[in-house]
């Protein structure tokens, strides 16, 4: 006997569908499918060059999909306008691999720079606020006016961490959050990227080779293979299959 | 058989790139003046761009008056018509030599600056952030600095000329005594409001070609490091290109309505 738990009987924030993109004879995503219910975390594990990053940013529509669809709380992203895809995206968080933060901005300005143009209306006070509670839960208060360039690797990716809660996102895109970050810092972030998920209760694909990461993060793994769904399960199965490619991948 | 097919990929290639440099540009009029527009950062960039120049293009338009005196006496002297320096210098330097100066100058500082930082940004994606975040990165990075390049070129160009009269001033000085009152009141007479007009429409053009292809060039950047410093200089070898291409389309037009 089953019994349904909260996030099953929660709306679905992402179902992708049949996602294909190529480019040129290179075909990255061949038919790709998956589903992440709310307040649920989805990693995505695949080798080196397996279209990971080819996919998350499909999802964000940043990389254009060949085909398929993307619906992110029932909007099929591909067939959205360009304004209709921009308020989608205040919905959706998205961690870069580079952390990708604006280095000619401090901290301050990196996380203000959404908050200004998408609430114009908001007070300066409130702005203030909000940019002092973001860096307040990725304990970086204190370097509110450095510049990134003064900033260490896991210091860089807290604060992107940051700038990526700053709208109050629904849903997260995690890119490699781990990746070139030691093992210390790489623990500390897992830790951060869950409290996080408890504190805003955000569903998320993350995107990783990285295993403690996922272990440590994600309530469910997909592992993506030639651009299609190899196979999918909790760690703890995926650990112990007899498949040799996914033992290898475990277990190596 | 090899060589011509790399011409027509050549030929393919610079058409491709003309016909998306225009598509760019043509985005730049449809968002550029959409509400709200980012003043902030056009004031920013119109400091960057406009007063940091400003000590380069001193310096150079002051030499070019100067150098372009002192060369073009010699062979007045020859005709008897030494008198006339004040007033062939003056309409010179207005016409021609202040505006393609002072526009190559800023092709090289400023259109290598916007090439190389949109470049960076693009490569080390803090555009595709911009764009995730739900703000349109164009509008931030594309027509502010497009609109203070079109804005400043020409006050670059105003101060470069006047700044130039003053080397040729000094230029007129050297083997001469012309009194400060005379050298300007020749300057004066000599010129006409279709030298100046021209002068001062065509450097709007000079700025927006400039600032359009350093945004181009930047803001499709590729392949990393390497990626970058290419932007930087495609931007300044294709933006001084379209300096001369537009003086010389400035020149035809202008003929048409003035008949030089």
């Amino acid at each position: 006997m089953s019994y349904n738990t909260t996030k099953d009987i929660l709306p679905h924030a992402i179902e992708i569908t049949e996602l294909k993109k190529s480019f040129g004879n290179n075909h990255v995503i061949n038919g790709f499918n998956l589903t992440v219910k709310s307040q649920e975390n989805v990693a995505v594990l695949g080798q080196s060059g397996s279209g990971k990053s080819v996919f998350i940013k499909c999802v964000i529509g940043l990389v254009k999909a060949d085909s398929g669809s993307i619906k992110v709380f029932g909007k099929d992203i591909l067939k959205l306008k360009q304004a209709e895809l921009d308020q989608v995206r205040t919905k959706m968080g998205f961690l870069f691999q580079s952390n990708a933060l604006y280095d000619s901005m401090t901290v301050r300005e990196n996380l203000e720079f959404p908050l200004r143009r998408l609430r114009m209306n908001q007070s300066q006070k409130e702005t203030d606020k909000q940019v002092e509670e973001a860096l307040e839960d990725v304990g970086l208060l204190n370097t509110i006016d450095l510049m990134p360039a003064e900033l260490s690797g896991g210091m860089k990716k807290r604060i992107s961490i940051a700038r990526t809660l700053i709208n109050r996102p629904q849903i997260i895109l995690y890119d490699e959050p781990t990746t070139g970050l030691d093992p210390i810092t790489s623990r500390e972030i897992n830790e951060l990227m869950n409290q996080v998920h408890e504190k805003y209760k955000t569903s998320s694909i993350i995107i990783s080779h990285d295993l403690s990461c996922i272990h440590r993060t994600a309530d469910r793994i997909i592992l993506l293979k030639d651009g299609i769904n190899y196979t999918e399960g909790s760690f703890d199965q995926l650990k112990t299959s007899t498949d040799p490619w996914v033992n290898a991948f475990f277990n190596t | 058989m090899h060589h011509s097919k790399n011409i027509i990929q050549s030929i393919e290639s610079f058409f491709f790139l003309v016909g998306d440099i225009s598509r760019f540009g043509s985005r730049f009029f449809r968002e550029g003046f959409k509400s709200p527009i980012e003043w902030r950062e056009i004031m920013r960039q119109s400091v960057e761009i406009g007063y940091r120049s400003l000590p380069l293009v001193g310096i150079t338009a002051f030499i070019m008056g100067l150098v372009l005196t002192i060369q073009s006496r010699p062979t007045l002297v020859e005709f008897g018509a030494e008198s006339w320096l004040p007033a062939m210098v003056s309409v010179s330097i207005i016409r021609e030599i202040g505006p393609v100066i002072t526009a190559l100058i800023c092709a090289g500082k400023i259109g290598s600056r916007i090439g190389a930082e949109l470049g960076s940004m693009k490569v080390t994606e803090q555009i595709d952030a911009m764009e995730v975040s739900g703000t349109n990165p164009f509008k931030y990075l594309v027509t502010t600095r497009i609109l203070s390049t079109t804005l400043m070129l020409p006050l670059l160009v105003i101060l470069a000329d006047v700044i130039a009269l003053y080397g040729a001033y000094l230029g007129v000085n050297i083997k001469g005594a012309v009194s400060a009152q005379l050298y300007f009141n020749q300057v004066i007479e000599a010129l006409e409001f279709s030298d100046l007009i021209p002068s001062i429409v065509k450097s709007f053009f000079f700025g927006f070609a400039i600032g359009l292809i350093g945004c181009y060039m930047g803001y499709h950047s590729k392949k990393g490091t390497e990626g970058v410093g290419k932007s930087a200089n495609s931007a300044v070898v294709i933006a001084s290109l379209m300096v001369f291409v537009l003086d010389l389309l400035a020149v035809q037009i202008t003929d048409l309505f003035y008949e030089l």
